[in-house]
């Protein structure tokens, strides 16, 4: 995401009332977030997995003396880990009350975007990817999703209680 | 004012205001049923508690506006005027609510408006409804099935049971209800009586407003705790980090001092911030005994209120939801468990009839029971009422076993009570008690014998307790084992003397002659594929019945850790009761010993070894047992000491062992940490890997050098003789072998003078009396004393600390909590003063607040000496120096 991009968003949308997204990358694919569920961008500290949980989780982290359950976007996406996971970021959100680490490739700009020109998602997208996808907007030059929090929050528990 | 009053104004005004709420919410949504149980289950609570403080204007108008809303509940349409007489009410109540807190006392004057009013409304309301002549001669009770056949549900009161409990349910409208058609008028003679009654009252309450005029205390919101807990947690992270900075840093910028108090002020608040959410659950229980005599007045019986395990202590949280519930509980059985005394007569049992309450720690969980030896549910009532209401059909009925007809009385309205009193019979009850454990994750069961009583059993999770545990590593993760679980550790692997054997691939230990099963805690995590581990520890533990042993590669110390629930996603794995949040930072998983246990009852082949624990160690005697570190100096000899007084174990590097002044000390934890050998033949080596017994106190730390650690055992405490040499407290035998007792107080003065003011041969043989009625303070304690060479008695109340000092009259000091025990410590040392066996010994008072008054009363007693509660060496001190109490002119 370079500046002109952004210059260029605003310059056109400048007449809607343009609503924020903190982007995320994700092996490559920008993604936006609403800004309302976004409580914090960290740094994770030491992740400890948790045996026999489903494999989106990575495990539980200290957050400031909160314990923060780590979900793995790539996971969740189906795409493989990254390879070097010694420094990791994860965008801090809270789903029905309980604190969620979502844990990201890099972490973009804020922009400022107007709700009205997003586009729905293409029905022939990975189903992965459709279902937590609120839509997507046109931007210069890339194309950037927007996550349904709830919905990549929203997988089951339940999978592998051996 | 007393206490209760003041608990009950706050209460009552929180309730009132959600009813306002609810009450607005319910007119414009009527067919809410959930809505009007809200309401009308808050009502009830006041109008209950109004009962038995004795204020009767409040009383009767919350019944009053509860039988209304008893209407509601049983279909009757709900109209604007009825919403609006019954906040009226609510309006009246909360004037006489702010009236009761400037004065004490409830104000006089007449409620009769209103109740009139309300009682108008409700029989004319449900005369317009139903049929009058069904209604008004109240006796058949088929007819209201037939006339109310869609709003009867399953659970809810038949209308000619609300008829017969709005005659008989006692009040001062009585009287004005029956003749409510024809005169809405106040009769006089009600009035005299609610006069009456007030008057009766009247200077009690009075009284009691003048001799505490000032309120101790605050109620602090929860999330107000949270948040400082968290901020101490953070606290804690950052101390940790600049300590690990000065740790690398040879410098010393003259910042390590006051980084080193930094780190004390920190620990102190972190403990200070814990303990404003624990509580023992003897607070939940102090209305309790009022309660109880109370009931007993009115219902004309004779009961026994007996508590067991008060000072388990609990969230602040739990305590909270469970308050309610127990309280009802207890009314419960009072009102329908007891039974008069001639039928007790009758029965051939005790006139006087018991409530039995006890709390204890149990596996992952507190376990809180209320029994009674009254006459036990009536399953076949129960059975035809299950019947009746729809719940199970007649087949049903007869088919299923008493104990799940039990279960029919935690249903909503689910009464059998014949008659319905203002204590319970109304159906709001059990369905809420279970409703309340529930939400805390709890459950609830029921034992009930026809003619010997009914036990009712909560469970709840210890989700939000603090908890001992016992932290353990499998495949470099760690893990925190629930420390009520565990029994004892052992070594397992080469050099030991104990392996693992397999039957078949499955891991055993053979332990004492018996075989216990093993679960590899890191193949069950999935850490690792294979279970040949061999070498480790080996962590006993009990669950219920079952013992098995965990096995894991490393065991590290233990820690008080604050159980933070598993996030939803992760619940449902039955291995982890939680997680926490360790001192270093780290989050680890706390292991729940009932799914291991689980896991082994469905393992292929392991159901005999499952059942294997249920005969062992039944003759041991818990109190007087006492967990010992087991290990080796330079002989062959064993060593133990209490492990309460071990701080940490460590195995070092022995080239970090600096020497100064041919003395040797280690950089630990950012201080120099003196290293004392455990016997003289013994050499802190210089090389290799050297092992560690850390003790702490203060700002003093102590490593003494030990060959190796053996083992932790539970094991009672009898020292067999008293060796001649200083470093041994004594020989004991531990687990049937010879130990040698190690005396802790002979190596500290090798370190510092502090520590000690006083050598320990004078007071050798003298024995001291603990009266405490914390468990983990007498733990704590216990050991303390024991090892510099006291003879300890322990008792966790002053009756039991009484009839100690009766049955040994040797007690040379008496050592005393003065905050917990309240009063009745203060009494205990006054009737000693009046006899002649003990009327000159000293007494220690334990205290953590500097309340005025009670150091007057202390001087007053001639107690010795006051020492915080966390000053173990001000105890020790103050017992040093204790010498009987001179004789005073009175």
């Amino acid at each position: 995401m370079t500046t002109a991009d952004i210059r260029d968003l605003q310059k056109a949308k400048t007449s809607a009332e343009p609503m924020e997204y903190p982007t995320v990358v994700v092996a490559g694919q920008l993604l936006g977030l609403p800004i309302s569920r976004v409580h914090e961008v960290f740094v994770t500290s030491e992740i400890t997995s948790v045996p026999l949980a489903s494999p989106e989780i990575t495990g539980l982290l200290n957050l400031r003396g909160r314990v923060v359950t780590a979900v793995s976007l790539r996971r969740r996406l189906g795409l493989p880990d990254l390879e070097d996971s010694q420094r990791r970021l994860a965008v801090g959100l809270e789903h029905k009350g309980e604190p969620y680490g979502l844990l990201v490739d890099e972490v973009g700009e804020v922009l400022k975007l107007d709700p009205k020109v997003m586009q729905p998602t293409p029905g022939h997208l990975d189903a992965r990817w459709a279902g937590v996808a609120q839509g997507v907007h046109q931007l210069e030059n890339r194309l950037l999703i927007i996550l349904d929090v709830d919905a990549v929050l929203e997988f089951t528990a339940e999978r592998q209680a051996a | 004012m007393d206490d209760l009053l003041i608990e009950f104004l706050t209460e009552t005004s929180e309730h009132l205001d959600i009813v306002d709420v609810e009450m607005v919410r319910f007119e414009q949504d009527p067919n809410n049923q959930a809505i009007l149980g809200n309401i009308f289950r808050l009502v009830h609570t006041i109008k209950g508690t109004c009962g038995f403080l004795g204020l009767p204007r409040l009383e009767s108008l919350a019944h009053a506006a509860e039988t209304l809303m008893g209407r509601f509940r049983d279909g009757m349409p709900v109209t604007p005027p009825a919403i609006s007489l019954i906040l009226a009410t609510l309006d009246r109540i909360k004037q006489i609510l702010s009236a009761l807190e400037r004065q004490g006392a409830e104000p006089s004057g007449s409620d009769q408006d209103l109740i009139g009013a309300l009682g108008e409304m409700a029989v004319n309301l449900s005369i317009n409804e139903h049929s009058v002549a069904a209604v008004q001669a109240g006796t058949n009770g088929t007819l209201p099935h037939q006339v109310l056949e869609r709003e009867l549900k399953p659970g809810e009161v038949s209308l000619d049971e609300l008829e017969k409990a709005f005659r008989e349910a006692p009040g001062p409208e009585t009287t004005q209800l029956s003749s409510a058609q024809s005169a809405p008028q106040p009769p006089s003679l009600t009035r005299d009586a609610l006069v009456e009654a007030k008057s009766g009252k009247a200077p009690e309450v009075g009284e009691r407003e003048g001799a505490s005029a000032k309120v101790q205390t605050i109620r602090v919101n929860v999330d107000t705790l949270e948040h400082l807990m968290t901020m101490v947690s953070e606290l804690v992270l950052t101390r940790n980090q600049l300590l690990e900075i000065a740790r690398r840093t040879a410098v010393d910028h003259g910042y390590k001092v006051p980084l080193q108090r930094l780190s004390q002020v920190t620990a102190e608040l972190q403990e200070g911030v814990m303990k404003t959410r624990m509580q023992p659950i003897g607070n939940a229980w102090q209305k309790l005994p009022r309660v109880v005599r109370d009931l007993s007045n009115e219902l004309s019986k004779q009961i026994d209120l007996v508590m067991a395990g008060a000072d388990t202590e609990l969230d602040r949280q739990v305590l909270d939801v469970i308050k309610d519930p127990l309280t009802h509980m207890v009314r419960n059985s009072a009102d329908h468990g007891i039974e008069s005394p001639a039928d007790r007569r009758a029965a051939g049992k005790p006139e006087k009839g018991t409530i039995r309450l006890s709390a204890f720690h149990e596996g992952g969980s507190i376990t809180i029971e209320i029994a009674d030896d009254g006459r036990g549910l009536n399953f076949d009532a129960i059975r035809k009422k299950a019947v009746e209401r729809g719940i199970a059909s007649e087949a049903e009925a007869e088919r299923i076993s008493d104990a799940q007809v039990a279960k029919f009385i935690f249903h909503p309205g689910f009464s059998t009570a014949a008659k319905v009193t203002s204590v319970s019979g109304r159906g709001v009850g059990m369905d809420v008690v279970k409703t309340n454990i529930e939400l805390i994750g709890g459950v609830i069961d029921i034992r009930s014998e026809q003619g010997r009583g009914s036990t009712f059993i909560i469970k709840i999770p210890l989700t939000l307790a603090i908890v001992s545990a016992l932290i353990v590593a499998a495949k470099n993760q760690r893990f925190a084992v629930p420390q009520g679980s565990v029994q004892e550790l052992v070594r397992v692997g080469s050099g030991s003397d104990h392996m693992i054997e397999r039957i078949n691939g499955t891991a055993v230990l053979r332990l004492r002659e018996r075989l216990l099963p093993i679960i590899p805690l890191a193949k069950v995590m999935g850490l690792s594929e294979d279970d040949g581990a061999s070498e480790g520890f080996v962590v006993v533990t009990q669950v219920g019945p079952q013992r098995f042993g965990i096995m894991v590669d490393e065991v590290f110390h233990t820690e008080e850790i604050v159980v933070k629930p598993m996030s939803s996603k992760l619940r449902h794995i039955p291995l982890f009761s939680g997680n926490t949040i360790l001192g270093d930072g780290a989050v680890v998983l706390i292991v729940e010993p009932n799914g291991l246990a689980r896991m082994i009852g469905s393992g292929s082949g392991d159901g005999h070894l499952a059942t294997e624990g249920a005969r062992d160690e039944a003759g041991s005697d818990e109190d007087s047992a006492t967990t010992m570190l087991v290990f080796r100096g330079s002989g062959p000899a064993l060593k133990a000491l209490p492990l309460s007084l071990v701080t940490r174990l460590e195995v070092i590097d022995a080239a970090e062992v600096e020497w100064t002044g041919g003395r040797p000390l280690l950089q630990y934890r950012g201080r120099l940490m003196p290293i004392v050998p455990c016997d003289e033949a013994m050499v802190v080596k210089s090389q290799g890997s050297q092992s560690l017994i850390v003790f702490s106190d203060g700002d003093l730390t102590l490593g003494l050098a030990v060959e190796e650690i053996v083992d932790i055992v539970e094991d009672r405490l009898t020292i067999e003789l008293v060796a001649d040499r200083p470093d041994l407290i004594g020989s004991a035998v531990i687990r049937g072998r010879t130990t040698e007792v190690v005396n802790l107080a002979h190596y500290l003065p090798l370190v510092a003078q502090a520590w000690v003011q006083a050598g320990t041969s004078e007071r050798r043989g003298r024995s001291v009396l603990l009266v405490d009625n914390s468990a983990f303070f007498r733990e704590m304690l216990g050991p303390v004393l024991k090892s510099s060479g006291y003879k300890v008695h322990m008792a966790p109340n002053t009756m039991e600390a009484q009839q100690v000092l009766v049955s040994r009259a040797c007690i040379d000091i008496l050592v005393i909590d003065l905050d917990l025990l309240e009063r009745s410590s203060f009494d205990l040392i006054g009737q000693l003063r009046g006899t002649a066996a003990h009327a000159t010994i000293p007494v220690i008072g334990l205290t953590l607040k500097h309340d005025p008054q009670q150091v007057a009363l202390a001087r007053k007693l001639r107690v010795s000496e006051l020492v915080s509660r966390h000053d173990r060496r001000g105890l020790l001190a103050a017992l040093a120096e204790s010498n009987p109490v001179m004789e005073q002119a009175a």
